[in-house]
């Protein structure tokens, strides 16, 4: 083997000696990213069968008593349903409350500090993988970055720098989530169910539950938060507020070392969470009540 | 029973002439090494130098994964060729081993880091708060979290890995993840006096042209947690004094100060 080469002709599109299969992760994330996007486009544009709270939300087999099909669910990926609780405000908005809803956890995504990673490499390819050279993937140059590099000092990658905002808005529907969930066990009268009970747990609770449970670990996790917990301070001894403060962030560390997990595990639950409602709602699937 | 053979593809070159404007370039040669083992990449360097090739370029001290001499790529990976274990690779095809491919070449595995010592120099030293250094009082709580940072061995392997230094080139604004590290050991000192250091890494170190993609941490042999440790930290902390309105405020009256 002899071959001359030039040392710096590293740039060229999947210029590497890498002879592992570095381009399997991009690929997934790719993938997995995108089939969610679709989903959740295609979600919001279907515009229907998002909650099963009244009669007329869902698909009842003929001569079926519709009151046992009803159930307190609604999809994370319209919660809050905006024109529902404040219909006055709404009345001219004839859409999904996807679209009211997604763009606030999307920019929570976009922003966070794990999918940057993930999508830099595989939608932006700058770089594919390590120690491979990458042209300005089709999205970069959409974007106007073909110019020379300028990571995310630059608008509109500069907004990367509000993540903690983007942080505060997906905590506060946290809370609305966990409501949701609270629901799906003790919001069972006042929607009319069959048997006038309030408390039942069925197969969806549990799924919306899992839902909150895995967003929840996901959000507080975030690198943001594990900054303002206490990461932002020097001293951490120097008082007993920070003491308890350094305690917080030692186990949130634990969680963060962990947020690329939550943040996958999350995004497929919240999209399974939709679909099993969704499935529910057309009639596709029956929910099960187990006690 | 035979022993394993493993076939090696290493990189021999010359340096860039900037008289004559000729491009560093080189070839890859063939050699074939008998495996030991425990035997790791640097033994089979050394090898082919007893062996085959006496000129082949090399740098190493240790060999023992700490001084961060012999780093180089191996099948593409930034790698210490002291800590690649023959026994991890595959041997049905040829191992090729490079230098670092962000740094100027020297001879064959060899490259010239100088750059770093020149970013590293750079960087304002430790101010102590009190001169007496007697009456310091220093909980393991405050330090435990930059301890990490020291493991640091300046292999550089990080520095050969990140895109912005090595596809952008962008040397001229950006000081690389183990200038991060650093930045961040300084910043996050309970007994450190600068209160610019958050500037200095916005403005000089070009923190904003990191995009997180975490090859450095991937490559560390000290397992140090470079981006979510270091960088993501300082990036947090270069928010607050420059992104974050709300802290804009809270200093403005008062409730919040930089350091």
């Amino acid at each position: 083997m002899a071959k001359t080469v030039v040392i710096q002709d590293i740039n060229a599109t999947g210029a590497t000696e890498r002879n592992d299969g570095w381009w399997v992760e991009p690929l997934m994330v790719l993938g997995g990213l995108g089939l969610f996007i679709v989903y959740a486009t295609w979600a919001a544009i279907q515009g229907e069968f998002y909650a099963m709270e009244k009669v007329e939300e869902i698909i009842i087999p003929a001569g079926a008593n519709a009151a046992e099909f009803v159930r307190p669910y609604l999809s994370p990926i319209c919660s809050p349903d905006l024109p529902r609780w404040f219909p006055e405000l709404f009345s001219w908005y004839q859409w999904s409350p996807a679209f009211l809803i997604l763009p606030f956890p999307g920019a929570f995504r976009a922003t966070c500090y794990y999918y940057r990673k993930a999508y830099y490499r595989s939608f932006f390819t700058t770089p594919a993988a390590c120690s491979v050279g990458g042209q300005p993937s089709p999205l970069s140059k959409l974007l106007g970055f073909t110019k020379k590099y300028t990571g995310e000092t630059q608008f509109p990658m500069y907004f990367q720098n509000l993540h903690r905002f983007t942080f505060y808005i997906a905590a506060l529907f946290m809370v609305i989530l966990a409501y949701d969930a609270y629901q799906g066990f003790f919001g069972w009268e006042h929607i009319g169910y069959a048997d006038g009970k309030n408390f039942h747990v069925g197969v969806g609770s549990l799924v919306i539950l899992g839902n909150v449970v895995l967003l929840g670990l996901y959000t507080f996790s975030c690198h943001s938060w594990r900054h303002l917990l206490a990461g932002k301070l020097d001293c951490f001894s120097c008082s007993d507020f920070t003491s308890k403060r350094f305690d917080a962030w030692k186990r949130q560390s634990f969680l963060n070392e962990h947020h690329m997990l939550f943040a996958w595990v999350s995004l497929i639950w919240v999209g399974f969470t939709d679909l099993y409602i969704r499935l529910c709602a057309m009639g596709i699937w029956q929910d099960r009540i187990l006690f | 029973m035979a022993k394993a053979e493993a076939t090696f593809h290493v990189f021999r070159g010359e340096a860039a002439d900037a008289e004559s404007g000729v491009e560093a370039s080189g070839e890859y040669q063939e050699y074939k090494v008998p495996v030991e083992e425990g035997m790791v990449v640097l033994d089979a360097m050394h090898y082919i130098q007893g062996e085959d090739a006496p000129d082949l370029a090399v740098r190493w001290n240790c060999k023992a994964a700490k001084c961060g001499s012999c780093s180089a790529e191996i099948n593409g990976k930034p790698r210490l060729l002291c800590k690649q274990r023959m026994d991890a690779l595959p041997l049905d095809e040829p191992i090729v081993v490079s230098p670092l491919k962000t740094f100027p070449l020297v001879k064959d595995l060899v490259t010239d880091v100088s750059w770093n010592y020149k970013m590293n120099a750079a960087i304002p030293p430790f101010q102590p708060k009190e001169e007496d250094t007697d009456k310091w009082e220093v909980f393991e709580n405050d330090v435990v979290r930059t301890q990490e940072f020291r493991k640091c061995i300046e292999c550089f392997l990080c520095q050969d890995v990140c895109h912005v230094l090595r596809n952008h080139d962008r040397k001229d604004a950006f000081a690389g993840p183990r200038f991060m590290v650093r930045l961040a050991s300084l910043d996050m000192h309970p007994m450190d006096a600068r209160n610019d250091r958050v500037k200095y890494t916005k403005e000089e170190a070009g923190i904003g042209l990191c995009n997180i993609t975490k090859c450095c941490t991937e490559v560390c042999p000290e397992d140090i947690k470079i981006t979510d440790n270091a960088i993501i930290p300082m990036k947090e902390r270069v928010v607050d004094e420059f992104y974050d309105p709300v802290m804009k405020v809270l200093r403005g009256i008062g409730l919040a100060h930089k350091k």
